[in-house]
């Protein structure tokens, strides 16, 4: 599914600030595998997911999905397979546009944006029909702005826009971390249930060691920029947070 | 009245380029000053072109088409050369001084003889009433025709880049090439109120174009002032705001002359009456 052949990367070479945020990572996932990877800060597993989406482009090594070799494919003709989720609740969704309006984009992900007007009654309820699983009475305010809903809605809404449209790959960089506890917890399960309910390949970033125990078929630990473990799901299912967190 | 009609027609005419400063400053959050050069571009296109008797709707087409590649190249030097963006604008605009000059081979063309879009309709006897009525139904499907880009996936596309572009990179939308289209219908837009003006005040001007790009800005936030005012968030409504935030800053110009101000002034008093309207809502906002 995911290969990621000997991928290195160096920010600021030859400069005093020069980092090495990743050497020599070469990670295998299989289909509709659920992967978490922890690690410390700048351990390097933002840039693991920024290389994946084509936000940075590394310097050696090779990245193939389904065997397509898209190493030099830019972000956003990697958004075929990659629909991705990130920290800043506000960073997936355009506040000034409405919810039908963002979903109208997501749903066009994989596709061009045509000279046609898309938001038609049918495409309405789909996303009415949509929305309402999330129980948050948001299903009659979809001419609403974006921007007037609060952070947890907003993500919420943004792991729905993911799966609005053909997706292989889910990548979510701290998804829950900016929420509150319970919309937090609410926000992890929709997530584990989209993931499995679309049979889609899913990298999550976390800090929550409870969230390593809880979700997830394999853990990776970073560590300066290489996978320092690579837990499989059975090695996976005897840890205790006391354990993750001796790693660290 | 017939001096504040003619401000209207004024208003009119300008509200093609205050939507393509809508577009560029509004939906991409760009600062473009190309608008000074493209709208004597298509002030200058149009004129050589009605003077050698080229029909009215391939002027037309040929002064949008000018604006376009202007714009189109201001967006290429900011995407592509990576330059910011203030800076590509001037560039071009500075360029196009030239490239109207050329293509003028004088300072000024004045029409005289000339069949323009207004003395198309000759049924009509009164020139006031030809001009109005040609401004209006001109407005009214420039209105129709950027609402309804707006909203096809193409102008959500376009409406989420300038809004997030993170996102709409990851919704794979290519922002680069999106900002140059944006840049090309915008100054296109702009030198269709060249063409427009031209005709209205019956010559072209190497210095039309200067400080021209003040009056969008105003004529885009005294929209803003009225719509937020009646609470109201719909793109269509927006860009009426537009127009008619077009032909209120015309009318106030209008009103300013009229009580005796100077008009060696006017810019002067452009300016103030743009920072007056820009700065009222931060000082609202701060108290």
């Amino acid at each position: 599914m995911i290969e990621l052949q000997h991928i290195s990367k160096t920010f600021n070479r030859g400069t005093a600030n020069e980092v090495n945020a990743l050497k020599d990572v070469t990670l295998k996932t299989e289909s509709s595998q659920f992967i978490v990877v922890i690690g410390s800060n700048g351990s390097g597993k933002s840039s693991l997911m920024n290389a994946l989406a084509g936000s940075i482009h590394p310097d050696e090594g090779k990245i193939l999905i389904d065997g397509i070799d898209i190493t030099r494919f830019k972000e956003h003709e990697r958004s075929k397979w990659i629909a991705r989720i990130f920290q800043n609740p506000l960073m997936g969704t355009a506040p000034e546009l409405s919810i039908l309006e963002n979903f109208r984009l997501a749903a066009l992900r994989t596709q061009s944006k045509k000279l046609v007007t898309g938001t038609t009654e049918k495409f309405r309820r789909r996303v009415q029909e949509k929305i309402s699983l999330l129980n948050l009475g948001l299903e009659n305010k979809i001419d609403q702005q974006m921007g007037t809903l609060s952070g947890g809605q907003r993500q919420a809404l943004t792991l729905l826009m993911a799966v609005m449209d053909e997706t292989k790959i889910l990548l979510m960089d701290e998804p829950a971390a900016a929420l509150d506890p319970k919309t937090s917890t609410l926000l992890m399960q929709l997530a584990e249930k989209i993931i499995r309910e679309f049979n889609l390949t899913a990298l999550l970033i976390t800090h929550q060691l409870k969230d390593v125990i809880t979700y997830g078929d394999r853990v990776i630990l970073m560590h300066e920029g290489t996978i320092l473990k690579d837990l499989n799901k059975a090695e996976k299912s005897t840890l205790q947070v006391n354990d993750i967190y001796s790693w660290f | 009245m017939n001096f504040y009609l003619s401000a209207i027609l004024l208003g009119l005419g300008f509200a093609s380029l205050a939507l393509g400063i809508f577009i560029t400053m509004r939906i991409f959050n760009i600062p473009d000053i190309t608008t000074d050069g493209s709208f004597t571009l298509g002030g200058v296109v149009t004129s050589v072109l009605l003077v050698n008797h080229t029909s009215i709707p391939l002027t037309l087409l040929i002064a949008f088409s000018c604006g376009a590649t202007a714009g189109a190249i201001t967006g290429f030097i900011h995407t592509k050369l990576k330059v910011n963006a203030l800076l590509a604008g001037i560039l071009v605009m500075t360029a196009l001084y030239s490239v109207n000059l050329r293509i003028m081979e004088r300072s000024n063309i004045p029409l005289i003889n000339v069949s323009t879009v207004f003395n198309s309709l000759s049924f009509i006897s009164d020139s006031t009433s030809q001009q109005l009525i040609v401004l209006v139904s001109f407005s009214l499907l420039l209105w129709l025709a950027v609402s309804w880009l707006l909203k096809t996936d193409f102008g959500l596309a376009m409406r989420a880049t300038g809004n997030n572009e993170n996102m709409i990179r990851s919704l794979g939308v290519n922002t680069d090439r999106m900002k140059i289209t944006g840049l090309a219908l915008a100054n296109g837009l702009t030198a269709l109120s060249g063409f427009l003006i031209t005709q209205i005040q019956g010559f072209a001007d190497i210095n039309m174009g200067i400080g021209i790009v003040i009056l969008g800005l105003g004529s885009v936030m005294i929209g803003e002032i009225i719509l937020k005012a009646i609470r109201v968030h719909k793109i269509t409504l927006h860009l009426l705001g537009v127009i008619g935030g077009s032909i209120i800053f015309r009318l106030i110009l209008a009103f300013a002359l009229s009580i005796g101000i100077d008009a060696l002034y006017l810019k002067l008093v452009v300016a103030l009456f743009v920072l007056l309207v820009v700065s009222i809502p931060n000082l609202k906002r701060a108290s």
